[in-house]
């Protein structure tokens, strides 16, 4: 482990300025700090996804796209979330989890409906399974379109929610 | 080859690939003892019009059949009474098709909890107004014990599932699964429509094994039309199917290791496993791959700078993967954790069928790429590695294996790359109904597909079998006389879908 350590301490960060350019990212913090102060907690729901987006949700995670260095945190409990992240066609058996995890969540919160599923129910339109967009079930303030968006547009999605500052908070 | 009881049943000819036989009157009873006590393996369950499917495997011969159970009424024999493995599958049979199964020991609705737009949304009567909902929990008595209930909505970005666990002080006496909460309907949505709008649900049934489940959709409808994907065209598959085993092994090593809250060996991991993805994006144009394996082929060709890039990216990991290893092996609080912990018994993996690192991990010696070899692996041959101790640390070992695997297969692949066309000439609609089966090898065991196609081309009928249907059960036993604080850890080293499970 020592080795690796130290073979990793001197090589250079794989942290990348883009994909997500470095401005953007600053405007993003500044845009969190301005209404939280310096973090933002986000509690994921999968409300029947068919996983993709969620690979690409912990994506942000790892070394390239780094998204906790912008004060971005993916938490446990939606008591201790800001952002409501929804993912899938809203299958009608996860609709009350659904709503549920919404209510448990303090105001001011947000509701970003990710992929398409979560946009308007995708591919799987029309089934006696899913009630279809996010918004159907729950207020939503931004979408991340995308089957499934990759990392970038993710990171860009939250900077779109948290520039906007006519938006007001529900 | 000794014939088997089932070879006398009579063959349905529109079926291509794999026979396809009718059961006579008895022949679910025998098929239910032979299931129990010999070498034949549950591969699927599935309904259908007035029929009941069951796929199996018989593993000396090496050869697979669908056998078929018409049906009168809206009574079905059970085979989970004399094979556990099939209960759920036939709970989800009395859910989706209407019928009932009789003397099914668990007859607990499964995937229908009560909220569906219909009931029965695949019987033959069409779709009826209503829901049947779920019933409790089994019971787990005694003093001293006390209940957990987890999900579905879990502490991570993790799919929808919930987990009642029944535990005595820390030690978990029970753990039970309630599974559908992910149920999109995707069966009966790919009715009606053709098979090439059904490739875009195929690859959506669990997004990690989008190019497995795609191949397998494919590969039925390509045996149902009796066409071929050209040698470039299946050599391709198998570079991105190797891709995206790579990926999700490579995701799942750091996530257990996560789980065993070691977090250098997760950021390594993950980085790797950031790498297939690029490159698979800058090769296919999807980081997943999706909708890029089509009924006859691919739908993206592998130029020279991509096939470099594929090439560069084995390297990369082949430089990184002995240092892994070795953190892996070297690290004594890791293995603390991992060794022992959640063992799955052969004989239950056996039992069950189970496919991917899990069965392989306790013991069964079973990849659909060597043992039902499709092109292009009956001549690249993947080398399988077998452990038998059936813990955590085996189900690391088998995918860190596997990774190495994977990457000479795509050295062997690219070396052996044909030139020509990438996909087959569109054919004409079939004039008759026909329909075809297959068994694809992904990331986490063999994918099950059936199609049937109506004359004129629209799906009749096209059922997927994740292989998460015979490994969600022994979940259930692997964690039992665990801690509850294991929990994440095995279910992790398992990692089955819950998308693909549910459908
Ligand atoms: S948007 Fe695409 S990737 Fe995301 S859950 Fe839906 S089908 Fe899967």
């Amino acid at each position: 482990m020592r080795r690796l350590l130290l073979k990793n301490l001197f090589s250079r960060p794989l942290t990348e300025p883009a994909p997500v350019p470095a401005d953007v990212g600053e405007a993003l913090r500044g845009a969190i700090a301005r209404r939280l102060g310096r973090s933002l907690c986000i509690r994921a729901v999968d409300a029947g996804s068919c996983n993709g987006c969620e690979l690409e949700l912990h994506a942000l995670g790892n070394a390239f796209y780094d998204v906790e260095r912008f004060g971005i945190r993916f938490v446990a409990s939606p008591r201790h979330a800001d952002v409501l992240l929804v993912t899938g066609p809203v299958t009608t058996n996860m609709r009350v989890a659904l709503e549920r995890t919404w209510d448990a969540m303090p105001a001011p919160k947000w509701v970003i409906a990710t992929g398409d599923c979560a946009a308007g129910c995708g591919v799987f339109e029309g089934s006696y399974a899913c009630v279809g967009a996010v918004s159907r079930v729950i207020p939503v303030d931004i979408v991340i379109g995308g089957c499934p968006p990759p990392p970038e547009e993710l990171l860009r999605g939250l900077l779109a929610l948290l520039a906007d500052d006519r938006r007001a908070p529900r | 080859m000794p014939a088997l009881f089932i070879d006398d049943w009579a063959p349905v000819a529109s079926h291509r690939g794999w026979p396809r036989r009718l059961a006579p009157a008895e022949g679910w009873r025998a098929l239910g003892e032979a299931l129990r006590t010999a070498d034949l393996v549950l591969l699927g369950l599935w309904g259908d019009r007035d029929a009941v499917h069951a796929a199996v495997f018989h593993a000396p011969q090496r050869r697979a059949a669908v056998l078929t159970l018409p049906l009168a009424g809206k009574h079905v024999p059970s085979l989970g009474v004399f094979h556990a493995p099939a209960i759920r599958l036939e709970r989800a049979l009395q859910d989706l098709h209407g019928v009932t199964v009789v003397a099914l020991p668990d007859a607990r609705p499964w995937l229908d909890h009560g909220t569906w737009q219909c009931a029965a949304p695949l019987g033959d009567d069409g779709p009826a107004p209503g829901a049947a909902g779920t019933t409790g929990f089994l019971d787990a008595s005694g003093p001293a014990l006390h209940q957990i209930p987890v999900g579905p909505v879990h502490a991570g970005i993790i799919e929808p599932g919930h987990f009642r666990f029944t535990a005595h002080g820390e030690t978990v006496v029970r753990l039970e699964e309630r599974l559908g909460y992910a149920h999109k309907g995707i069966e009966r949505l790919m009715q009606g429509g053709d098979a090439v709008a059904g490739t875009r649900l195929a690859a959506r049934v669990s997004g990690d094994s989008s190019v497995a489940c795609s191949w397998a959709y494919c590969r039925a409808v390509e045996l149902a039309l009796g066409i071929e994907p050209p040698p470039r065209a299946t050599v391709l598959r198998a570079v991105m199917a190797e891709l995206e085993r790579l990926a999700n092994h490579l995701g799942d090593v750091g996530a257990i290791c996560n789980d065993a809250s070691f977090s250098l060996m997760h950021a390594e991991c993950i980085i790797l496993r950031e790498h297939v993805l690029r490159v698979a994006g800058a090769w296919t144009g999807h980081r997943l791959m999706m909708d890029r394996v089509v009924p006859g082929g691919v739908a993206v060709d592998l130029d020279d700078k991509a096939r470099d890039a594929v090439q560069a990216l084995v390297r990369r990991i082949d430089a990184r993967l002995p240092e892994l290893v070795e953190l892996y092996d070297n690290t004594a609080s890791l293995q603390d954790r991992t060794v022992g912990t959640g063992r799955l018994p052969p004989t239950l993996a056996a039992q069950f069928g189970c496919g991917g690192c899990i069965g392989r991990a306790s013991g069964r010696d079973f990849d659909a790429r060597r043992d039902l070899a499709y092109p292009p692996y009956d001549r690249h041959v993947p080398l399988v590695t077998v452990f038998t101790e059936g813990d955590v640390d085996a189900r690391v070992r088998v995918r860190l294996a596997e990774i190495d695997a994977s990457l000479r297969l795509i050295e062997s692949l690219l070396t052996a790359l044909p030139a020509g066309p990438i996909a087959c000439l569109p054919v004409a609609p079939p004039t008759a109904m026909v329909e075809g089966s297959a068994l694809v090898e992904g990331f986490r065991g063999d994918i099950l597909a059936y199609v049937r196609l109506a004359p004129g081309g629209a799906i009749e009928r096209c059922h997927l079998r994740d292989p998460s249907w015979f490994q969600w059960p022994l979940l259930e036993a692997a964690i039992e006389g665990n801690i509850v604080a294991d929990f994440p850890l095995c279910n992790k080293s398992f990692n089955c879908s819950y998308s693909g499970h549910d459908l």
